[in-house]
């Protein structure tokens, strides 16, 4: 009988693990909580002030809202080139898979001051919006950097299901290619998309050398500045960045996962 | 609804030849089986037919419409498939809608046609319920439902079953024709499995190497097959080779005995040969010779429920034989038996060459 009483009890080998796992991730984190609680001017523990000061410094709130926009903006041009591209592969150009999967591997191999050094000289005679601005020029090194991560979280999204199967059953329903692709296949590749997004998100909230080197105030930027200049608040400023990172890729599950349920059992 | 024409069909892949010249007239509110083993060409055709692939040559017409360059979202034809295809991300009532909703219709107008639809196929209780909640034989109802809601012209099914449990491919092919019968749409139907096409269609196309080898009523496919491949490929068939002994009588000469087949009157003495007899007009005998027959030996016992299939080695060839259980029950493996068959019963084809193409194993035989 013992045999058919479901295991409720993990095994200590287990909890050991985990604790151990917990612990890795939890101590840094409490550490600098701790450690953001002192006073900046007489280092006793504990107040709020760091977080005051951090809060209240304009650069503050620019610089995150400069990398949200930034991580928002590189999601949506790595979607939009990349689902139409991926899908097209999967459809019509199998054989073009392999290519595809090794240029997704050049931004691992290239160094970010290399990639930043080129894309300098490249980029150099475009319009000053493009640039000389955050939104243009960076977005622009943020998709190659993302390009990886949206390609294989796509990729494998779309090896998920019958892409073959699903479009002709779209079209002989009488739906054109954007009917399908927008209808039929983007609801089912659409945690795929999602997770794509999260590694970008988390990318490029945390993308330090790019921005620096093509001198760009970004968050990153900040948190460094902070870092350099004062201990104590340096402690929240991570913090913060860590929960509002949080928080960005809880709200943008929950926009994910809002109009249809997920499809679930999806093949 | 229309009729189908295909004329001329040819379509290659590099070297392969898929489809080598198809020329098909279906009537309006026709049902046609495209049977044949992977490979020959049935599934080519049905592609072509729904637009999914172009011919290499030849035409394609529905009614009087020459649709061979017409995209596939623009041919009004319904199509299911053998892989479940029901979009995951919605329920089985909006999957049915789907076509509607592309066609603008009103949302009334286009869910009260789908429930009514699902209704038609027995899913009305299951209307809310997403493909992953669905049994694989509910989902190719609903795909069957789709696919009819936007009022084709022509319904296209791609081995829709094969990828069902035995019994429900029963009941849905039932149900597959009743629905077809009652619309009255134009529907062909691809299988490789021949009792599928024999039971449900008004006339079968039986195809090999791209070609129709014989296209006609499940009767005349299954009694009269004008080949050796459709007698090979359509139900078991006893293949004798023989040799025209007289032809005024009817009789043949296998392996030094005289058989009686009608077929044989009127053919060339000498001719080569090939006698079709189906497993379940040939009569197996406790010893002792019999007029139309031969004596043989009992190799085999398969029981096969409803009949014991009795192989038993006359000659050179192996015979098939359908018996009753209690008759085989009385002819163990290694009795000493006499067969014999109904001189009407049994087919004749020329054997070209001293054999038939794909019956190397028969001709094998017949060396020794």
């Amino acid at each position: 009988m013992v045999a058919l009483t479901p295991r409720r009890f993990i095994a200590p080998s287990a909890v050991l693990w985990l604790l151990l796992g917990a612990a890795y991730f939890l101590i840094p984190l409490i550490a600098t909580l701790i450690f953001s609680l002192r006073s900046n001017q007489t280092g006793a523990c504990c107040t709020l002030e760091n977080y005051g000061t951090i809060i209240h410094d304009p650069q503050f709130l620019k610089t995150i809202k400069t990398s949200f926009i930034l991580s928002l903006e590189t999601i949506f041009v790595t979607l939009v080139l990349l689902v139409p591209t991926v899908y097209w592969v999967h459809l019509k150009l199998p054989r073009l898979r392999p290519v595809i999967g090794f240029m997704a591997l050049v931004p691992f191999v290239i160094p970010p001051i290399i990639l930043v050094v080129g894309l300098l000289d490249v980029y150099k005679g475009t319009p000053t919006w493009f640039y000389a601005e955050p939104y243009g020029f960076l977005v622009g090194a943020y998709v190659i950097l993302a390009f990886p991560y949206m390609y294989f979280s796509l990729d494998s999204g779309f090896r998920a299901i019958d892409v073959h199967t699903l479009t002709e059953a779209s079209q002989s329903l009488g739906a054109r290619w954007t009917t399908t692709l927008w209808r039929v296949i983007l609801p089912n590749i659409k945690s795929a998309a999602l997770a794509g997004a999260f590694l970008t998100l988390a990318i490029v909230m945390g993308e330090f050398t790019i921005a620096s080197l093509a001198v760009f105030d970004t968050f990153p930027i900040y948190i460094q500045y902070i870092n350099q200049n004062k201990a104590y608040p340096a402690a929240s400023v991570t913090l913060l960045a860590f929960a509002i990172t949080w928080a960005a890729m809880l709200a943008l599950l929950a926009a994910g996962r809002g109009r249809a349920p997920a499809a679930q059992g999806a093949r | 609804m229309a009729g189908v024409r295909l004329q001329a069909l040819h379509r290659r892949f590099g070297d392969v030849v898929a489809l080598d010249g198809i020329e098909l007239d279906i009537a309006s509110g026709e049902f046609v089986s495209f049977l044949g083993p992977s490979g020959c060409g049935k599934t080519t055709a049905l592609r072509l037919i729904a637009g999914f692939d172009r011919p290499t040559s030849g035409r394609v017409f529905v009614g009087d419409k020459d649709i061979t360059d017409v995209a596939p979202n623009k041919r009004d034809i319904g199509m299911v498939f053998q892989a479940y295809s029901l979009f995951p991300n919605m329920t089985a009532v909006r999957n049915v809608e789907f076509g509607l909703r592309v066609r603008r219709q009103g949302r009334g107008d286009r869910r009260s046609r789908a429930l009514e639809l699902l209704e038609l196929v027995g899913l009305g209780h299951a209307a809310d319920r997403y493909p992953h909640q669905l049994s694989g034989g509910m989902q190719q109802r609903v795909a069957l439902a789709r696919a009819l809601a936007i009022e084709p012209r022509l319904l296209l099914l791609d081995e829709p079953l094969s990828a069902l449990d035995a019994k429900v491919r029963v009941q849905l092919r039932e149900e597959i024709r009743r629905i077809q019968t009652r619309l009255g749409i134009t529907t062909i139907y691809v299988t490789h499995d021949q009792e599928e096409a024999l039971s449900i269609s008004d006339r079968v196309a039986v195809l090999s190497q791209g070609q129709i080898e014989q296209i006609g009523t499940p009767a005349e496919i299954y009694g009269a097959p004008a080949t050796p491949f459709v007698a090979e490929f359509v139900g078991t068939m006893n293949r004798i080779e023989s040799t025209v002994a007289d032809p005024d009588a009817g009789h043949v000469d296998y392996d030094g005995s005289s058989l009686a087949v009608d077929a044989a009157r009127g053919r060339q003495r000498g001719e080569r040969v090939l006698v079709l007899v189906r497993p379940e007009t040939v009569q197996v005998e406790a010893a002792a010779s019999s007029e139309n027959g031969l004596t043989g030996e009992v190799v085999s016992q398969t029981f096969l429920g409803s009949v014991t299939r009795l192989r038993v080695l006359a000659g050179p060839t192996e015979w098939t034989a359908d018996l009753s259980a209690e008759r085989a029950a009385a002819l163990p493996i290694g009795a000493q038996v006499s067969l014999h068959f109904p001189p009407s019963s049994a087919k004749l084809l020329t054997l070209e060459g001293g054999a038939a193409e794909g019956l190397e194993a028969a001709a094998a035989d017949s060396v020794e």
